[in-house]
């Protein structure tokens, strides 16, 4: 059973639909409160960096948060849940994230129009990681956003993808995973990938 | 590097999709799920559903077709047709559509477009601007193209951006329906002039309309219905051929 954080950044709905489809069981956890006893957790997320952290502030599930990491639950962010997995963001100010990854979320630097919105290509650097199985390299993902992820560590991109800039599209420490595009609108692949983190990342 | 997106529109009409001709005598066109799952077979990037139910039961039979979509479709779909408050937005979206088109309400009121972006995203918010050529501008066109606003398209574009629009569909009222090419102009004027992608809309016919719409008109995204509803070319021929002009599609 995967918990979904519902830390009021976006309808749900949907990732809890692709998650049916592919016949992983989840929950919506509405307080930190219902986190105890889920075995993996999901970070879903639209809107602003800033935002995302003070919500997750305000409804009480960044110590909670902190806490999974300790104790080794796997972790998936999806979208402005990957990204505030990381040290810092730039969106609207300069905010602290939850520093699971070294590295800084910034706006990109590009004459192409932002925000990027649309299917992209992902390459991968480790295909071996459990995410990836049975996804080609080079697949389309599907995008939107204004800001991206840099790491500090290349060994944490796990996924690379290109708008004007490299940026890094998959994120993997240890247990923790962090997608930038929307897996549950991305057909078949975004689909298997849901999958493989539920059935995969241990 | 992003994939130019190939974007069909069904009109749906009290649950059903229908195909009209020359706006008059409106066909049924089947089950708009079953036709949305072609679509997605032929890998149309997203779709886009109008509703053009005039009756009371309008809301009910939108929202639990985007229920329905939501369930077995996994790639983005935009519905509009008459939305107006943010009720109806936050109706649509916990229904699970990924975003809504707003068309003469935007023009009416447009603080909905701000206060739309501030409560769902501005990844949500499709703004869609209908133009008819006025001389030598090109004016903003309400209520189905019947009323001109007298705003200038880029102006109004610009503001729309400001105001937190996602997106922008841009449908030339000249065009719309002939199948006989784009407007590549005011295309090229409204996207060259904002940083929000532009999906161009009114008069794909022919395979080369798609390609100068990109490459001519600077279109992020091509809309398209008649010429995929009535089978003149599928999603992915119209995607081979781009692709054979150099043009990045997913396929």
């Amino acid at each position: 059973m995967i918990g979904i954080i519902n830390y009021r950044a976006g309808n749900l709905q949907n990732l809890q639909n692709s998650l049916e489809f592919v016949g992983v069981k989840s929950k919506i956890l509405n307080s930190p409160a219902e986190m105890k006893g889920f075995e993996k957790l999901i970070l879903p997320g639209v809107g602003a960096f800033g935002h995302a952290i003070k919500n997750l502030q305000d409804y009480g599930f960044w110590e909670p948060l902190e806490k999974a990491v300790e104790k080794r639950i796997p972790i998936l962010g999806i979208c402005v849940g990957m990204q505030v997995l990381f040290s810092t963001g730039f969106e609207v100010g300069k905010h602290p994230g939850l520093g699971l990854i070294p590295g800084e979320v910034r706006r990109f630097q590009t004459k192409l129009k932002v925000p990027q919105i649309g299917w992209n290509r992902v390459r991968f650097e480790n295909p071996e990681n459990p995410l990836l199985k049975n996804i080609e390299d080079q697949r389309w993902f599907y995008f939107v956003h204004s800001y991206a992820c840099f790491p500090d560590e290349l060994n944490h991109q796990l996924g690379t993808t290109n708008y004007d800039v490299d940026f890094c599209s998959i994120v993997s420490r240890d247990k923790i995973w962090g997608v930038q595009f929307h897996p549950e609108k991305s057909q078949r692949d975004g689909l298997q990938l849901l999958k493989n983190f539920a059935t995969n990342c241990q | 590097m992003l994939a130019t997106r190939i974007i069909p529109c069904l009109d749906v009409k009290e649950g059903r999709v229908v195909k009209g001709v020359n706006f008059l005598g409106l066909k049924d066109a089947g089950d708009p799920l079953e036709l949305a799952i072609k679509y997605n077979e032929q890998s149309a990037d997203e779709l886009v559903f109008l509703d053009i139910t005039a009756t009371n039961q309008k809301r009910e039979t939108i929202l639990e077709l985007a229920s329905r979509l939501a369930r077995e479709l996994f790639i983005p779909f935009t519905i509009g047709g008459g939305i107006s408050t943010i009720k109806q937005i936050e109706e649509i979206v916990t229904a699970g559509a990924d975003k809504v088109s707003i068309n003469s309400a935007a023009v009416k009121r447009p603080e909905l477009i701000t206060e739309g972006a501030e409560q769902f995203g501005s990844q949500c918010i499709v703004i869609a601007i209908d133009v008819k050529r006025v001389g030598k501008e090109w004016h903003v066109f309400t209520h189905s193209g019947q009323k001109d606003t007298g705003l200038d398209a880029v102006l109004w574009a610009k503001e729309v951006q400001d105001r937190g629009a996602g997106e922008i569909l841009l449908t030339s009222m000249d065009r719309d329906g002939q199948q006989d090419g784009f407007d590549l102009e005011i295309n090229r004027r409204i996207s060259e002039s904002l940083h929000i992608p532009v999906i161009a809309s009114g008069g794909g016919g022919k395979l080369e309309h798609f390609v100068e719409a990109v490459t001519k008109g600077k279109a992020d995204a091509v809309l398209a219905a008649s010429v995929f509803h009535y089978g003149t070319y599928s999603i992915n021929q119209v995607k081979e051929f781009m692709s054979s002009k150099g043009i990045t599609v997913r396929l």
